[in-house]
């Protein structure tokens, strides 16, 4: 059960992280191929306070979220000065320079990265794998709501509005750039808490583990599942997380075949397999179709975006 | 006093590199403004072809136009079968499947070539001088004058020809150019195989220049050459240029001989940042 365990509970920490990609992607519209840096900025602000400071993991948390949470209001205000393109460069850029920081400082532990970091103690005992699986669960499970409750609120409809035409939204009285900011501070708030799970999971952490490719991967899992849907981002952090279990004997060629598969995803089904003009998801509803001919009305996915 | 001359040939020889990779990004962007990361595999692979038919035929003058056949195509097929599909889908469809192409060309590279580094070990023939006791090298002297050659015709061929003329039209709208008898898919093409060249041309000059081939050599140029184009105005060949070579420059003279403890790979973001918050045009954009 260990190894399942251990396989489980990294896939749920990457599904956090690309739930909160997911809102600043998919729900306001927002490209940022940086979210490994908040990613990181979590996993160091714990480490960090859990090593250096002798809090417990309890006490760290709220400060590193808070911590993330300011970082990515301070690096996303240079992101609304700037459209698509240029934001997924800044965004790019950010990485790489959150990155160079980890490593280049010697308060951070520079290559060596931050070793030691406790494990996550409940009610005086401290948690096995299992355990701690099931705390990563209820941290999943929470966000989820926290996802569905935002596109449900004000502020997430600012964002889907925003994302659809955002002078449009404007003319409308939405502040853009509270929308998108608002976008952007959950977004990275899940990636800290994302990052402070991975540190007590991983117990020891190095720039290495939260560079650009991290966020490659993680968008992969937003854009498998389906940008902008609820249970995408889980479904792609699934399949990304379990297909290197699968191929273990393809060792070799498994970043090909990602690639490849990720290649094939966005040329023939941009949407992603939960999307609204998704091949699985037609599969599906044809097949409701024909077993239960009258009942058609389906309550569609929130923010499911026909054209996207 | 030397080595500081030292270091500028050889920052302006890794600016000129830079440049020719970025050429490429530029053109494309200008007319599909699409952010073409796979640019930098096909460099990879330009790098990966121009060895192979070196070390058969032990020429460079089959090797280099060879790479450079092998890699337009490449560049063309790019075009056809992944990019002009997705134009109708918001930038980053794009975007992400030429992060996804960029990706698997390089890991291509790797399965077949295999993981290790292999040598490039070719002398290009241009004579080394020295002046005032600093040696300039027979590579640098090369990369120096490739650079300007291709510049020279790059700058022919969009100024002075009527192909050039359609390639400009083109870039500023392309519907309208259409609409006036130029027939875009063809400039397309044409764009994605000349800026493709290019990047086998400079795939080769890195190559021989650090004496290595590697499946990963063509990473960090991915992105760097992005903030290159953003610091160079989006879509503009000069500011492009203009860039690549202050880069090379800043690089060599900055981390190499100011000693500033910062990974010299997170420059380019730093410029680039700086000169978003500055002047978001970029040095020599438009508007």
């Amino acid at each position: 059960m260990d190894y399942f365990a251990t396989v489980a509970t990294l896939i749920v920490i990457q599904a956090i992280a690309a739930c909160g990609l997911n809102v600043i992607v998919g729900y306001a519209g927002q490209i940022s191929l940086g979210h490994a840096a908040f990613f990181g900025i979590g996993a160091y602000a714990s480490a960090m306070l859990t090593t250096k400071a002798g809090l417990t993991f309890w006490q760290a948390l709220p400060a590193a979220l808070l911590i993330t949470m300011l970082l990515g209001f301070l690096l996303g205000l240079p992101s609304l000065r700037v459209r698509e393109d240029f934001l997924a460069i800044t965004t790019i850029g950010i990485n790489f320079i959150v990155e160079a920081v980890f490593i280049y400082t010697p308060f951070f532990g520079g290559a060596l990265g931050i070793g030691g970091i406790p494990r996550v103690v409940v009610m005086g005992g401290r948690l096995g794998n299992n355990q701690f699986l099931a705390l990563c669960l209820v941290f999943l499970v929470l966000s989820l709501a926290l996802c569905r409750q935002f596109a449900r609120a004000w502020a997430g409809l600012a964002c889907f509005a925003v994302r659809e035409d955002e002078t449009a939204a404007s003319s409308m009285g939405i502040s853009p750039v509270r929308a998108k900011l608002s976008a952007f501070v959950l977004g990275t708030g899940m990636a800290g808490l994302a990052g402070t799970l991975y540190a007590h999971y991983a117990r020891f952490i190095s720039a290495g583990d939260f560079g650009f490719p991290v966020s490659i991967s993680i968008m992969s899992m937003v854009v498998l599942g389906g940008m902008g849907t609820l249970f995408g981002p889980l479904l792609g952090a699934m399949i990304i997380g379990i297909l290197p279990e699968i191929f273990r004997p393809l060792i070799d060629y498994r970043m090909f075949i990602y690639s490849v598969l990720l290649l094939l995803m966005i040329r023939f089904q941009p949407g992603g397999l939960l999307g609204d003009s998704s091949l699985v998801v037609g599969l599906l509803k044809s097949l409701k179709k024909l077993v239960k001919p009258k009942n058609i009305a389906n309550p569609r996915e929130i923010g499911g975006d026909g054209d996207v | 006093m030397q080595l500081f001359f030292e270091q500028l040939l050889n920052g302006l020889a890794i600016g000129s590199i830079y440049a020719l990779i970025t050429l490429g990004l530029a053109l494309v962007y200008g007319i599909l403004r699409i952010l073409h990361v796979a640019h930098a595999a096909v460099y990879t692979v330009g790098a990966y072809v121009g060895l192979a038919i070196y070390s058969h035929t032990s020429t460079l003058l089959l090797a280099i136009p060879g790479s450079m056949v092998v890699c337009a195509l490449i560049g063309v097929a790019i075009e056809r079968l992944v990019y002009f599909p997705l134009l109708k889908y918001p930038p980053y469809v794009p975007l992400i499947s030429s992060i996804a192409l960029f990706l698997s060309l390089e890991e291509l590279c790797r399965i077949i070539a295999g993981p290790e580094l292999l040598t490039f070990p070719a002398a290009l023939p241009f004579p080394s001088f020295s002046a005032g006791g600093v040696r300039v090298s027979g590579t640098l002297v090369a990369v120096y004058v490739v650079t300007a050659l291709v510049l020279a015709i790059l700058w022919f061929i969009t100024s002075k020809t009527e192909f050039g003329l359609a390639m400009r039209a083109a870039s500023q709208d392309m519907d309208v150019a259409s609409s006036l008898g130029v027939d875009s898919r063809r400039v397309v093409d044409a764009m994605f195989a000349i800026g493709s060249a290019i990047a086998s041309i400079a795939g080769i000059l890195v190559a021989i220049y650090y004496n290595q081939v590697y499946s990963t050599m063509g990473t960090m140029p991915a992105y760097k050459t992005l903030a290159l184009i953003v610091v160079g105005g989006m879509g503009s060949v000069p500011g492009a240029v203009v860039a690549s070579i202050l880069l090379g420059l800043g690089e060599t003279l900055l981390i190499g001989f100011a000693n500033i403890p910062m990974p010299r790979d997170a420059l380019a973001f730093i410029a680039m940042i700086i000169v978003l918050m500055w002047k978001p045009a970029g040095l020599l954009g438009r508007g």
